[in-house]
This record gives structure tokens, C-alpha cells and sequence, in this order.
């Protein structure tokens, strides 16, 4: 698949084989025979600290490249790809959230939501004409955060701060969205709403979820569960 | 690229105390550069238009600057005397087109009293332009005085008022003239120079006042004759301290000198404006030289610091730069951002810095006016100027890049997951 091709892809989300990965001079931390992950599934893959899920997101969003093996996101083999062309496939197919702190803090809600468009002219294309700020609105309708499009960031609560990070991740309705602990910083009650507004948002795009935990009470609501520990021979 | 400045813009503006702090400390510093610069140049200029229509002035013997100093700006207290008769005889010169006698020494209440003869209100130009009355006109008579607008200003004298004039040049003078008290008929427009600063009698006026005082009681004489008068005493013709000399043809300047300097009867010092104060410039000019590099290091002060503050402010930005990245930002956006806000800050910096250049000669270019006599006005930025402005902004915009290519590599290594 030619990065920047602007449709979406309906091949498996990601396909990796016999990675193995390390750091600049320490010891493997990455060690998988095969991680499959269909178009649009819903996959919690359950970690605790040390098990190497960061690194492992890492290389999904082609930020790091495995020593050995093969890393296929969305057919495309990012070993192949270069520096700047794997930026600008992130920039287009994927939508990642963090575990917090996921905003700029000098812009407002709108901008933060509608960056990848203007980052990305690949992501902007993904539109189809409509303008990212009616998609920007429409996002924070559908997560609840209508009223706050041009607050600024920091007068926002956590729980409002992660819904944000959800919309940016998934304006131009990426292939992938990849979540690190997106969760852990809301209280019980806040995190059963949280995952009800990502999944429908993440259904209305058509993305694939990746979703990175720690807490294993979460998983009966996805759709399939990998251990990490046992998925990766190094942890 | 418009996305980028403004992220840039909204990025300086979220650290707003310390980048206003930077501009500051960069516009100081070019305020100082340029400043120096323009004040230079207006200081010259303010000076050579103050002799600019004369071709030689000429005192009695003495040192070429002591000369200019004391005729023209009237720093210095004048040393020797030249006697009428060898006066007459270069004012009848075939090469001499005109002259303008000086009669220095006295004062009153700290502005210097000059004499000197019709010709000076008709002859002498500063700047190209005549001196003109604002009230009344010139001095004519033994007891009629001209004064200059600084003088009317600040001792609150207009036509008609009384004046008094003392010997010597001391602000309150225990020798007070008082048995030859003068009236003002001329108030002098404005002129930016030190005539503003003086006033103006004839030369009779000036021997009058003197015969007058020796007559009253010569043993009034406090501190040491002034040349003019100890000459007086000698010869019942007046005396004067220098006179400026406008010669028929240009090229017959410089033989006149040599006559005057060489006279068996009574040599003198003749100076040509413009090569003294060429003179004066390149004695002035290791000061200049070291007041540019000061500027200079100041300016090199400021964007380190600039750098020092970019520096600092990315560690508290890395969990900004993965975001970006994750949002698809590549390294060289990266760059970029930190480069234009290093450049955005030099640019603030240096239109900041011409400003409170701007803004500083028109708060003192009175005070400057008033205390030294020099005439500051804002000119436009000359092609020196612009020169500094482009290599402080290019070199703020360049100092970016060294916390650029740091945060460059920190996101290489950081990818995503910033270990807060």
C-alpha cells in the first residue's frame, strides 16, 4: 500500500511477524512471533508495567523500528519506509491517545482537535470536503464535549481532556487508533462512559482499536484480549 | 508555513513573560547599536552644519581644537589676544570675501556674552541657513544686546528687558558691570547650535563696558584679565579673541593659511572647519570604535540569552514535541517551530530596539540640547543601520537552531513515550 493513497484500507490493521526489538545498547525488550489485528477489531491488550507495551505501541505507530522481523500497519511494511515517510503515514492512517497530557497547551480545544489536519494534507483529504472544523464540532458532539470547542485546554478536566484526545485521534476517520492507558487517570464511573462514546466514535470511523492496560477488568467489553506477557517471550 | 508561525506565535505567547523578558533584553541591546550609530552621525552632522559656510576661523596662537572648541561651540575659556590692526589688515585681504570678528571672555549668568559686528547677523550660516530674529533685531548701538532663544527662555528676557554683564565667564562674578547696564533689542530664532546659548553685543559695547569698569574701579579685578582687556590696555584700539574668515575663491583658502600662520608681525592659527573637526573625529574615533564593539557584545549578550531561554524551555516541552509527532509532525517540523520562534523573538527584539531609539531621542533630545549643545533629531536608518538590524535578526533566527537540533534528536529518542 503507497502511504498517502487517501483510501482507506480494509486489509488486516496490523500484521507482525518474529519482531524483535532493543534499545540502542540494552537488552531485547521486544520478542513476538505474531500479533494480528483485523480491520476495525477491538483488541485490549492487557500489560503491566515491564511487559514492553510502550515500546510495542511504539512500533505499531512506526516510531521505533524492530531490529528483525516484519511490522505491517495496514499493509504497508514500515521497515521499508523511511524517517519522513513513516511520519507522514502516521500523520495519515493512525490516531494515538496517551495516558495524559495529550493536549498542546497554547491552543485551544478546536485546534488541538483539528491538528492532524493541518499538519497532514493526506489527513485533510480523508474529509472529502467537508472542512475539519464541522468535523471537529461533530466529534465533540458525538463525545460530549460540545460546548467547549474554544476553551482553552487548561480549564478542562481530565476526563474532558482524554474525550479531546479521543476526537483528534480519530478526525479524518484514521484506519488505526492506538490508546496507552487512556483510562487510568478517571475515576470508575468516568472510564464505563469514556469507552462507551470510544467505541461508538471508533465504530463511526471504521477505525481498528488498539487499547493498552494495565486493568484487566476492562477487557470483557473488548472484543478479543492478548496477554502481553505471553504474546512477548522477552517480557 | 502559516500553520507553523502561528503554532510559533501561540507557543511564545504560552511562555509570554519570558519571551517578552528576551525581546527586552535583545531590543536594549540593539537600542544601544543603532542608537550609538544614529547619535554618531547627528553629532557630526549637528556639528559641521554649525561651520559648514566658513573657510578658516582664526585665533591668536594656540592649539588648532582649543581654537574650534572655543569660537565656535564655546567650550574652553579662549587663550590670547589679536590686535585690531592685524585684524584690519587680513580683513582687507584680496583673498578675504568677508569676516566675522569675536570678542570672547564675558558672561552673564553662565551664558557667554559675545561681541562681534554686523556681519555676523548677515554672513554666517550653520546648516545653510542665515541667523534670524524671532523678536527685534540686531545690536547696533553701545548698549544694545541680542540674545539667543535658550538665553530668553531660561532668564525670561524679551525685547526691552535690562541686562547686566559680568567679567569673566564665572555664573555669579563678583565684578559685576553695573555702571554700563544693556537692553535687549533682538530675540534669535531657534537654531540648535550654541548661538541659542549666548548673547550677542557689539564690540563697542564690549570696550565700553571694559573702559567703564576700569574706570569705575579697576581694583575690582578678581581672577585673571581676560585677553581681551589686558590687550585693551595696551592699545586704545579693541582687541578680539579669533574671527571666521569667508575667502572670494575656495582654492585661495589654504595659501591664507599658510600667510596667516606664517606672519612675522604677528602670527596667528588658522584653521580649516573641516580639518579640524576631522581632526577632532579621529581622536574621537578609537572611543567610537570601542563603544561599537560594546554595543556589539551586548547585542551577542542578548541572544545568548535568548538561546539560554529556548534551551531551558525544552525540557518542560517534550511531552509538546511527542504529541507532535504523534500527530504526525515530522522532526523538521520540529525544527522549524523552535527555528522561527528564535527568529520571531530576534525580529520583536530588533523593531523593540528601534523604537526605545526612536522614542529616547525624542525624550532627550532636549536635555542633550539644553546641557551640550548638541542638536540630536531622529533621522532615518541609514544603510548601516539596516545592515545591523538584518544580521541581528538572522542571527537570532540561526541562534534558534542550536535547541532546534536538540529537540530534534530528544524526539528521535523519546518517540512517543516520554518518561515525565
Amino acid at each position: 500500500m503507497i502511504p498517502g493513497a487517501g483510501f482507506p484500507f480494509t486489509g488486516p490493521a496490523v500484521e507482525l511477524r518474529d519482531i524483535r526489538f532493543a534499545y540502542r545498547s540494552g537488552p531485547t525488550v521486544l520478542d513476538i512471533a505474531a500479533l494480528d489485528v483485523h480491520a476495525g477489531e477491538r483488541l485490549f491488550l492487557h500489560g503491566p508495567s515491564g511487559s514492553g507495551k510502550t515500546t510495542l505501541l511504539g512500533v505499531l505507530a512506526g516510531v521505533l523500528l524492530p531490529q528483525t522481523g516484519t511490522a505491517r500497519v495496514l499493509g504497508a511494511d514500515l521497515a521499508t519506509l523511511s524517517g519522513g515517510d513513516r511520519d507522514r503515514f502516521r500523520a495519515e492512517h493512525l490516531g494515538y491517545v496517551f495516558q495524559m497530557f495529550n493536549l498542546i497547551p497554547y491552543l485551544s480545544v478546536r485546534d488541538n482537535i483539528t491538528l492532524p489536519c493541518r499538519l497532514s494534507r493526506a489527513r485533510r483529504a480523508r474529509l472529502r470536503g467537508a472542512s475539519a472544523d464541522s468535523q471537529a464540532e461533530h466529534l465533540a458532539q458525538r463525545l460530549e464535549l460540545g460546548s467547549l470547542l474554544d476553551k482553552s485546554v487548561t480549564t478542562l478536566s481530565v476526563g474532558q481532556q482524554q474525550r479531546v484526545a479521543v476526537a483528534r485521534a480519530l478526525i479524518g476517520s484514521p484506519e488505526l487508533v492506538i490508546c496507552d492507558e487512556p483510562t487510568s487517570a478517571l475515576d470508575a464511573d468516568r472510564r464505563d462512559r469514556f469507552l462507551e462514546l470510544l467505541f461508538a466514535s471508533c465504530e463511526e470511523a471504521g477505525s481498528a482499536l488498539v487499547f493498552v492496560s494495565h486493568d484487566l477488568s476492562l477487557a470483557p467489553r473488548f472484543a478479543r484480549t492478548v496477554e502481553l506477557g505471553a504474546l512477548n517471550r522477552a517480557a | 508555513m502559516m500553520l507553523l508561525l502561528s503554532l510559533a506565535a501561540r507557543s511564545l505567547r504560552n511562555r509570554l513573560f519570558i519571551s517578552a523578558l528576551t525581546v527586552l533584553s535583545i531590543a536594549l541591546s540593539v537600542t544601544l547599536l543603532v542608537g550609538i550609530e544614529n547619535v554618531r552621525a547627528g553629532v557630526r552632522e549637528s556639528f559641521s552644519g554649525t561651520i559648514r559656510g566658513t573657510d578658516l576661523i582664526v585665533g591668536a596662537r594656540g592649539g588648532t581644537t582649543q581654537v574650534l572648541l572655543s569660537t565656535v561651540f564655546g567650550m574652553s575659556t579662549p587663550s590670547g589676544a589679536i590686535p585690531w590692526e592685524a585684524y584690519e589688515r587680513w580683513s582687507t585681504h584680496p583673498a578675504v570675501a568677508w569676516t566675522i570678528p569675536y570678542s570672547l571672555g564675558d558672561s552673564h549668568r553662565g551664558f557667554r556674552v559675545i561681541g562681534t559686528t554686523a556681519s555676523f547677523f548677515e554672513r554666517y550660516r550653520f546648516r545653510d541657513r542665515k541667523v534670524e530674529f524671532a523678536a527685534g533685531r540686531a545690536p547696533a548701538g553701545e548698549r544694545e544686546v541680542a540674545i539667543g532663544s535658550d538665553v530668553a527662555a531660561r532668564l525670561g528676557y524679551s525685547v526691552g528687558s535690562p541686562v547686566t554683564l559680568a567679567h569673566g565667564v564665572a555664573a555669579v562674578s563678583f565684578a559685576e558691570h553695573e555702571a554700563h547696564p544693556f537692553s535687549v533689542v533682538g530675540v534669535i530664532s531657534p537654531t540648535f547650535t550654541p548661538i541659542d546659548r549666548a548673547l550677542y553685543v557689539t564690540l563697542d559695547g564690549l570696550e565700553a563696558m571694559h573702559a567703564a569698569e576700569l574706570a569705575d574701579g579697576g581694583g575690582l579685578a578678581m581672577g585673571p584679565p581676560g585677553p581681551a582687556r589686558s590687550a585693551a590696555t595696551t592699545s586704545s584700539e579693541p582687541a578680539i579673541t579669533a574671527f571666521l574668515v569667508g575667502t572670494r575663491n575656495r582654492f585661495e583658502t589654504l595659501q591664507l593659511q599658510r600667510d596667516m600662520n606664517e606672519d612675522l608681525a604677528f602670527p596667528l592659527t588658522a584653521i580649516i572647519p573641516g580639518v579640524a573637526l576631522g581632526q577632532l573625529w579621529q581622536t574621537l574615533g578609537s572611543a567610537e570604535a570601542g563603544l561599537r564593539v560594546v554595543s556589539v557584545l551586548t547585542v551577542f549578550i542578548g541572544l545568548i540569552g535568548m538561546c539560554v531561554a529556548l534551551y531551558a524551555s525544552l525540557e518542560s516541552r517534550r511531552r509538546e514535541m511527542a504529541i507532535l509527532r504523534a500527530v504526525g509532525a515530522g522532526p523538521r517540523t520540529i525544527v522549524s517551530l523552535l527555528v522561527l520562534e528564535s527568529g520571531m523573538l530576534a525580529l520583536l527584539g530588533a523593531l523593540t530596539g528601534v523604537a526605545l531609539v526612536y522614542i529616547g531621542i525624542a525624550v532627550g533630545q532636549g536635555p542633550v540640547e539644553a546641557r551640550f549643545g548638541l542638536s540630536i533629531t531622529a533621522r532615518a536608518l541609514g544603510r548601516t543601520e539596516w545592515g545591523y538590524l538584518a544580521l541581528v535578526v538572522s542571527a537570532g533566527t540561526l541562534v534558534g537552531v542550536f535547541p532546534a537540533w536538540k529537540a530534534y534528536r530528544a524526539s528521535l529518542a523519546d518517540g512517543l513515550s516520554v518518561k515525565l
